[in-house]
């Protein structure tokens, strides 16, 4: 059983999604999902276990050896992110049935549940596969449940955002699809592990060069880096909050975790880091996206869009860690992705109970809203101060490891800009703290009660976990650290 | 050198096109086809790179000795299945929004846009006034 965990993972998942059509009844579907999604939680904790004591696992999919059969291969690295992505869609079921009652009509709950489960097997696929082709199968398996799911919004804008998302997406997985092929041309395998024996043997090809590209940019769109993250505010603002809370958590994490994969392990840190100033354009576009995103978010008025915003700001901090390529800067980047998971779920669940009660989340109609859902507005507090990097939270850990890495390298002036950037998110988080708190509710809104319990326990858990591991940082530094010296070729 | 490396000139060609309609017409179901022949481009790369000068299908015969390689049809086959669902999944999309908007062109969505957004701050800017 113990040996199967690794595809078990995927698997259980999968064959849950067909399943949901049989129960029928939302309620039942719900509860399915919910306890499917467990499972692939408990498996993760087991996996991440397993491999800290007794290193990498492989396994052989159908039993056919490695470089010709799909492999599925867990490390460090993965078992972190399997982790996170397992948790936080576990944690946001919770709250999913009460959200859907009010945002998606009856019949369609539980088309809602398969589509999410498909989503979810995608993004565990992504992580857990040994296989470059694989990778590609699981990353369309994922977008497009993921466009359905973004489309199931009820505003018309919804529908604008996922055909917009498609495009993009589409292109995106094309051209990795097109970086896969050259290499495989080059060196005649697909396998992970393989191909980054056999890539240093053709490195100085054209051929090469252009895979390498074509990867590069394709992964690129898939996280949206600045300035190929067009097609995310929308997507995130129109889709049903249930979808928001679980792509802003963990969608553009598993496109981090492939850049990654792609640029340390298949193409090796020495070819990645020489043959393209990836060093450069990864520090400048990460910091222009944390300016850029940051000050939009300034300006919006659907409070939606200003955390969609700063998803993308916080997608810089994180390219600004890879951009170091030290192993203090990787760390700081796998930190980063594990807290804004965390503070992002939490309030994006949060924003989600605000559309619960108030059926709409344009700033306006925050007024006053402290006293009338005070456990709901402090989550978003909390989770704000979190985003901008206050001690005792998360924010504060991800960010302290950031500058370590950053005056390591003797790099102050970047050191300098992400602290102004941080400033930049204490202006969009004030504005509306201080709606929510200091602002009389408008003339002639209803008093609103405080959101449903079914909300209230998934949102203070993710807000008890954000301030759990701003203290108690040994687990979450502990595992970073060590994928991180596990990517860079040490041996702990 | 023009005729050797002919199935990559026709790939570069209709990866090119169909990238360029995506980007240059307003029209969604023009995006969609462009989409398609872009897609379609990567599939004809990945089948002539499998392509053995000489060789045949990949059977077990005493005459024949050389094959061309097989996995790359295979996983084009799984490429062409995901290609079909995202068109599938775009032309659906299209209706949906010819539905609520009443147009396919961008312009038109982005104005309608527009206007709703217009709309509902001047809403919300009146209800501040009562």
């Amino acid at each position: 059983m113990i040996s199967h965990l690794p595809v078990l993972q995927v698997i259980v998942p999968l064959m849950a999604a067909p399943l949901c059509l049989l129960l029928k009844r939302p309620q039942l579907v719900w509860l399915f999902s919910l306890f499917a999604s467990a499972i692939a939680f408990i498996i993760s904790i087991l996996l991440l276990q397993h491999v800290m004591t007794s290193g990498v696992i492989s396994y052989e999919l159908g039993g056919w050896k490695a470089p010709w059969g799909i492999e599925y291969r867990i490390d460090k690295l993965n078992a972190f992110l399997l982790l996170i992505i397992t948790a936080i869609s576990t944690v946001v079921l919770i709250a999913a049935q009460t959200s859907l009652e009010k945002e998606i009509p009856k019949e369609k709950h539980t088309l809602f549940y398969i589509l999410y489960l498909l989503s979810l097997t995608g993004m565990l696929g992504i992580v857990s596969t040994g296989d470059a082709f694989n990778v590609f199968v699981f990353l369309e398996i994922s977008s497009l449940s993921a466009y359905a799911l973004i489309a199931l919004g009820n505003d018309r804008r919804a529908l604008w955002a996922s055909y917009q998302y498609l495009i993009m997406g589409t292109i995106g997985a094309t051209f990795i699809l097109i970086g896969i092929g050259l290499m495989y041309q080059m060196t005649g395998t697909l396998n992970m592990e393989d191909l980054s024996q056999r890539l240093p043997q053709v490195a100085q090809t054209r051929t090469v060069f252009t895979a390498f590209v074509f990867v590069i940019v394709g992964v690129c769109l898939k996280l949206a880096l600045f300035p190929l993250h067009l097609w995310l505010p929308n997507a995130y603002a129109y889709a049903p909050s249930i979808v928001t809370v679980f792509f802003a958590a963990t969608a553009t994490k598993v496109a981090i975790y492939l850049l990654i994969r792609f640029t340390f392990t298949v193409f090796g840190l020495s070819f990645s880091f020489a043959t393209l100033p990836l060093q450069g354009l990864f520090l400048t576009l990460g910091l222009a996206g944390i300016f850029v995103a940051s000050s939009a978010a300034i300006y919006q008025k659907n409070v939606k869009h200003v955390f969609a915003y700063s998803s993308i700001a916080q997608v810089g901090y994180i390219m600004v860690g890879i951009s170091t390529s030290t192993v203090t800067g990787l760390t700081a980047t796998l930190l980063h992705m594990f807290n804004h998971a965390l503070m992002k779920s939490a309030i994006f669940l949060a924003l989600g109970a605000v559309v619960y009660r108030m059926g709409t989340i344009q700033l306006s109609s925050f007024h006053g809203l402290g006293r009338q859902m005070p456990l709901t507005m402090a989550a978003i507090t909390i989770g704000g101060l979190s985003l901008i990097g206050m001690p005792l939270t998360v924010g504060f850990v991800s960010k302290w490891y950031l500058l370590i890495a950053l005056i390591e390298q003797g790099w102050w002036p970047v050191a300098v800009l992400i602290l102004l950037g941080s400033l930049l998110a204490v202006v969009y988080v004030w504005r509306i703290v201080e709606v929510a708190y200091f602002k009389e509710p408008l003339a002639g809104s209803v008093p609103v009660k405080e959101a449903p319990v079914m909300f209230l326990i998934p949102i203070w858990t993710l807000i008890i976990a954000n301030i759990y591991f701003g203290i108690d940082t040994r687990l979450s530094v502990q595992v970073a650290q060590l994928a991180a010296q596990s990517l860079f070729g040490m041996s702990p | 050198m023009i005729m050797d490396l002919f199935n990559y000139w026709v790939v570069v060609v209709l990866m090119m096109s169909g990238f360029y309609i995506v980007i240059a017409h307003g029209n969604l179901i023009k995006k969609m086809v462009g989409l398609t022949i872009f897609q379609t481009s990567v599939f004809i790369f990945y089948i002539s790179m499998a392509k053995v000068e000489g060789g045949t299908a990949p059977i077990l015969a005493e005459s024949i000795s050389q094959h061309s390689n097989p996995l790359p049809h295979v996983l084009i086959l799984t490429a062409i299945v995901v290609g079909i669902a995202t068109t599938a999944l775009g032309l659906a999309l299209v209706v949906r929004i010819k539905e609520s908007y009443g147009s396919i062109e961008e312009e038109d969505i982005q104005q309608l846009d527009e206007q709703a957004q217009v709309e509902s701050e001047q809403k919300t800017a009146n209800g501040n006034q009562v």
